[in-house]
C-alpha cells in the first residue's frame, strides 16, 4: 500500500513552510527515524524523519519550494516491490498555499441590499516620493531593535534563547553576531530573576530590551514590572526611573492550550507609569518599538506571534519612528466606527470589507498604543458615525472595550445612535480542542453580527 | 552573635569618632521617629534600624564615591549612613515637600541619585535582582563600581534571591549581597523559617564566597565590607556578607513584639550594643573623656530635633504633584 508523506506542521502556528532539501532520492530505501528532508518554517530549519518503511516511490515536491500547505503530500513512499504505477495516484494536493497577502475580502453577504461602496484606504503620513519595503512584522521587531543599538550604546537585550539560539522565534536572529554576547544576553529561565536585575540596569543608566519568550511567562516578572519599573519615578519624586522595554509575544497562538494563550493588553493598561503599545502592522511594530527603546518610561510591547510572519509594506526610511499614544485610522469611513488593535485588526479589517459589500462604510482604528489611550481620535470618529464596535481578544471583564465603552458613554453621548458593542474573546480559560479554541477567540463573523446590530440592520 | 568583639584596635581615633557619630545619628533619628509616629506625624509603616547600626555604618566605611545601594523598607540608616540629609529624610516620614521623595515615596519609598542610593523597596526580596542590576550596569558601563544590596535573613528565602545567586555569579557581577540577620522575620524566628542556620553558605551552591559577621562590631563589619568590596571591583565577582544582628524594636510600629520575651532583647542591648562598643573603645584608649562624648551626643540630638522641625514645618506636597513624575519627558 503506498503511502503519501505528508508536509509537517513544525510549530504551534506553522500554516506553510519551504521544503528546502531532499535527504532522499527516489528508488531510496528508508526505515522510521531517517531524515527524509529539511524544512525550513518561519522560525528555523528542522529535519523531518519517515515514520513508515518503505522505498520512496516519488518526490512530489522539488526542493526549494517555498509555501508548501501543511498536510499536503509531499512523496509518495511504497512497501517493498510495490511500483509506483501498482499505486494509486495520490491526489494533487501539493499546490502551494495562497500566501497570506493574498486572502481574499468575504464573498458579499446576500442580506446587502446597498450597492457596495468603496474602501477608503488612509495612506502613510510619510514624506512624498518614500519608498517601501517589503517586511515580516519579526523582520521589522529585528530591524528596529538593531537601529537603536547601533545608535545607542547603552541598549542591549537579555532574555531567553535570545542570542545562541537565535530567538525562540527568531526575533533576534543574527544579532548576536552583530553586537555579541556583551549587549544580546541569553539568561537563565527565571523571569521574576532577570526581570528584577533588568530593572536594575535601567536605574543605573542602561536602557535594556527585555524579551519574554512568552508574556505569560512575565506574570512570574509581574512584581518588578509593576512595583519596581512602573512605580519608582513617582515614589522617588522623579529622580530615577526605568527607561526600558519589556517585550515579547502575547495573545493566543494555536493550539496551546489555557496557560500559553492569554492577552495582557488590559492588565498592563491598567498600570500608570507604563506604557503600553499592541501593534499589528510591521511598520507600526518597527517605528513604534523605536520609540519605546528610547522612550525614559517602562514600555510594554505586546507582539503576536501570529502575526510574525506577515508581511507588510514598510516606509524605507534610515530612522523611521512612530510615536506612541496615537492611533492610527487604516479606513476612513462614515457609518460606523470599528476601533482595535494587535491581531484584532485582522477581524476589524476584514470586517470592513465585508460591510463595504453591504454598502456601509466603516471608520477602522488601529489604538496602536493603549497607553497613553488616544480616546480622541476615537470620539471624533464615534461623533461621525455615532456608532461603535471594539473587537480584541482578550478577556470581556474590565477590556479595553470596556474602557472605550465608557469613555464614549462620558464624552459622546448625544452622538451615539446604539449602544456600543464590545468584541472579545470569551470568559473562559483557552480550550486545547481546535474546535472549541475557534469558539474562544474573537472572529470577523461575531464583528459583523456586532456591527448589524448597531446599524440596526 | 559570632566571634568575640574587636577589644585592641589600630583603628585611628578619627575614624572610631566617625563611627560613633554615625551610628548614634541613626539611633537618635530612629527614636525621634518612633516618637513622631506616636503623636500621630508619621502614618503608614514605619521600620526602625535600631540596634542594628553598625551594619551599615561599617559597610559604608568599606565604600567608595560612586558605589552603589539598595535595600528593603528598614532603610533610613542606610540613608543618613551613606550621607542623605537627615531633614530630607525625616520630611519625607512625616510626608512632607522637603522629603527626598517629596512626600510621595514615603518610609519606605526613598531615592537619592546624588547619593546612589536606588531604594527603598517595600516589596520583600525585591531589592536583591535589583542590586544586581546595578552591578550589572556598571560592569556594562566598566566603571569600577561595587553595590551593596541589602537584604533581611526573612528575604533570604524568596526565590528570587537565588535567581539572582544564580546570574550574578554567572556573570561575574560586581555586588556584595548583605544578609541583615536581625533574627526575626516579622515575628517568625530564623529557626521557624530558615531551613539552613548559617544563611551565607547558602551561596555555596552558586559558587559564591561568603563569611558570616557580628553584626553589633562595628570594625569587623568594616574589615568583611573591605574583603567583599575588593573581591568585587576585582572583577571575581559577587560575595556574600552575612551579618547578624539584632533589631531592638518591633518589626514595625504597629508590632508588639510578642515573640521574643523582653529579657532577650535586653541581654543584648546590655551585652552587645554595637554603639556602647565603640564607646568604650574611645574611653578606655583615651581618645575622648566622657565630656567629648557627650558634647557629641549633643550635636546629634541637635541634628535630629532640627530634622524633626523641619519634617513639621515643610509644607505638605501642593496638590498637583498628584499627577506629576508618573512619566518620565524625553529629553528634547
Amino acid at each position: 500500500m503506498a503511502i503519501e508523506i505528508l508536509m509537517p506542521a513544525l510549530s504551534p502556528t506553522m500554516e506553510e513552510g519551504t521544503l528546502a532539501k531532499w535527504l532522499v532520492a527516489e528508488g531510496d530505501k528508508v526505515s522510521s527515524g531517517d531524515i527524509l528532508a529539511e524544512i525550513e518554517t518561519d522560525k528555523a530549519t528542522m529535519e523531518f524523519e519517515a515514520v513508515d518503511e518503505g522505498v520512496i516511490g516519488k518526490l512530489l515536491i522539488a526542493e526549494g519550494t517555498a509555501n508548501v500547505a501543511v498536510n499536503s503530500a509531499i512523496a509518495v513512499l511504497l512497501d517493498e516491490g510495490e511500483s509506483l504505477s501498482d499505486a494509486a495516484s495520490p491526489a494533487q494536493t501539493a499546490a502551494p498555499a495562497a500566501s497570506a497577502a493574498a486572502q481574499t475580502p468575504a464573498a458579499p453577504t446576500s442580506a446587502s441590499a446597498q450597492a457596495p461602496v468603496a474602501v477608503q484606504v488612509v495612506e502613510h503620513d510619510v514624506p512624498a516620493g518614500t519608498s517601501f519595503k517589503s517586511l515580516t512584522v519579526r523582520e521589522a521587531i529585528r530591524e528596529a531593535m538593531s537601529e537603536e543599538m547601533r545608535s545607542d550604546e547603552t541598549v542591549y537585550l537579555m532574555g531567553e534563547e535570545v542570542a545562541e539560539y537565535q530567538g525562540a522565534y527568531k526575533i533576534s536572529q543574527g544579532m548576536l553576531d552583530e553586537f555579541g554576547s556583551k549587549r544580546v544576553i541569553d539568561t537563565p529561565i527565571t523571569e521574576h530573576g532577570f526581570a528584577g536585575i533588568a530593572v536594575g540596569a535601567a536605574f543605573g543608566g542602561l536602557k535594556p530590551v527585555v524579551e519574554f519568550m512568552t508574556f505569560n511567562f512575565a506574570m512570574q516578572a509581574m512584581d518588578h514590572i509593576i512595583n519596581s519599573a512602573a512605580k519608582t519615578l513617582y515614589m522617588s519624586g522623579g529622580q530615577m526611573g526605568a527607561p526600558m522595554v519589556f517585550r515579547g509575544p502575547n495573545g493566543a497562538a494555536a493550539r496551546v492550550g489555557a496557560q500559553h494563550s492569554q492577552d495582557y493588553a488590559a492588565w498592563y493598561a491598567h498600570i500608570p507609569g507604563l506604557k503600553v503599545v499592541m501593534p499589528y502592522s510591521a511598520d507600526d511594530a518597527k517605528g513604534l518599538l523605536k520609540s519605546a527603546i528610547r522612550d525614559p518610561n517602562p514600555v510594554i510591547f505586546l507582539e503576536n506571534e501570529i502575526l510574525y510572519g506577515q508581511s507588510f509594506q514598510v516606509p524605507d526610511l534610515p530612522d523611521y519612528t512612530v510615536p506612541l499614544g496615537k492611533a492610527r485610522i487604516w479606513r476612513e469611513g462614515n457609518d460606523i466606527t470599528l476601533v482595535s488593535f494587535g491581531i484584532g485588526m485582522k477581524y476589524a479589517l476584514e470586517a470592513a470589507d465585508q460591510l463595504a459589500e453591504m454598502g456601509v462604510s466603516a471608520e477602522v482604528i488601529d489604538l496602536r498604543c493603549l497607553r497613553p489611550l488616544d480616546t480622541a481620535t476615537v470620539v471624533n470618529s464615534v461623533k461621525k458615525t455615532n456608532r461603535c464596535v471594539t473587537i480584541e481578544e482578550g478577556f470581556p471583564v474590565c477590556s479595553i472595550g470596556s474602557h472605550i465603552s465608557s469613555v464614549l458613554m462620558q464624552e459622546a453621548f448625544d452622538y451615539l445612535d446604539a449602544p456600543v458593542i464590545t468584541c472579545t474573546g470569551k470568559d473562559v480559560p483557552m480550550p486545547y480542542a481546535a474546535n472549541l479554541e475557534k469558539l474562544a477567540l474573537v472572529t470577523t463573523d461575531e464583528v459583523m453580527t456586532a456591527a448589524k446590530s448597531v446599524l440596526y440592520r | 552573635m559570632a566571634a568575640k568583639k574587636t577589644s585592641k584596635t589600630n583603628v585611628s581615633k578619627d575614624d572610631l569618632l566617625h563611627y560613633y557619630r554615625e551610628m548614634l545619628l541613626i539611633r537618635r533619628f530612629e527614636e525621634k521617629a518612633g516618637q513622631l509616629y506616636g503623636m500621630g506625624l508619621i502614618g503608614g509603616f514605619c521600620h526602625l534600624y535600631i540596634g542594628q547600626e553598625a551594619v551599615v555604618v561599617g559597610l559604608e566605611a568599606a565604600a567608595e564615591e560612586g558605589d552603589k545601594r539598595v535595600t528593603s523598607y528598614r532603610d533610613h540608616g542606610h540613608m543618613l549612613a551613606c550621607g542623605m540629609e537627615a531633614n530630607g529624610v525625616m520630611a519625607e516620614l512625616t510626608g512632607r515637600s522637603g522629603g527626598y521623595s517629596k512626600g510621595k515615596g514615603g518610609s519606605m519609598h526613598m531615592f537619592s541619585k546624588e547619593k546612589h542610593f536606588y531604594g527603598g523597596h517595600g516589596i520583600v526580596g525585591a531589592q536583591v535582582p535589583i542590586g544586581a542590576g546595578l552591578a550589572f550596569a556598571d560592569k556594562y558601563l566598566g566603571n569600577g563600581r561595587v553595590t551593596f544590596a541589602y537584604f533581611g535573613d526573612g528575604a533570604a528565602n524568596q526565590g528570587q534571591v537565588y535567581e539572582t545567586f544564580n546570574m550574578a555569579a554567572l556573570w561575574d557581577l560586581p555586588v556584595v549581597f548583605v544578609i541583615e540577620n536581625n533574627q526575626y522575620a516579622m515575628g517568625t524566628s530564623q529557626q521557624r523559617s530558615t531551613s539552613s542556620a548559617e544563611i551565607y553558605e547558602r551561596g555555596r551552591a552558586f559558587g559564591i564566597p561568603g563569611e558570616a559577621i557580628d553584626g553589633m562590631d562595628v570594625l569587623a563589619v568594616k574589615a568583611a565590607g573591605e574583603t567583599a568590596v575588593a573581591h568585587c571591583r576585582s572583577g571575581k565577582g559577587p560575595y556574600i556578607l552575612e551579618i547578624k544582628t539584632y533589631r531592638y524594636r518591633g518589626h514595625s510600629m504597629s508590632d508588639p513584639a510578642k515573640y521574643r520575651t523582653r529579657e532577650e532583647v535586653q541581654k543584648i542591648r546590655e551585652e552587645k550594643d554595637a554603639i556602647e562598643h565603640v564607646r568604650d573603645l574611645l574611653l578606655t584608649s583615651k581618645h575622648c573623656s566622657e565630656e567629648d562624648l557627650k558634647a557629641i551626643d549633643k550635636d546629634i540630638k541637635a541634628v535630629v530635633n532640627e530634622s524633626a522641625e523641619f519634617a513639621k514645618q515643610s509644607p505638605e506636597p501642593a496638590l498637583d504633584e498628584l499627577w506629576t513624575d508618573i512619566y518620565a519627558q524625553a529629553e528634547a
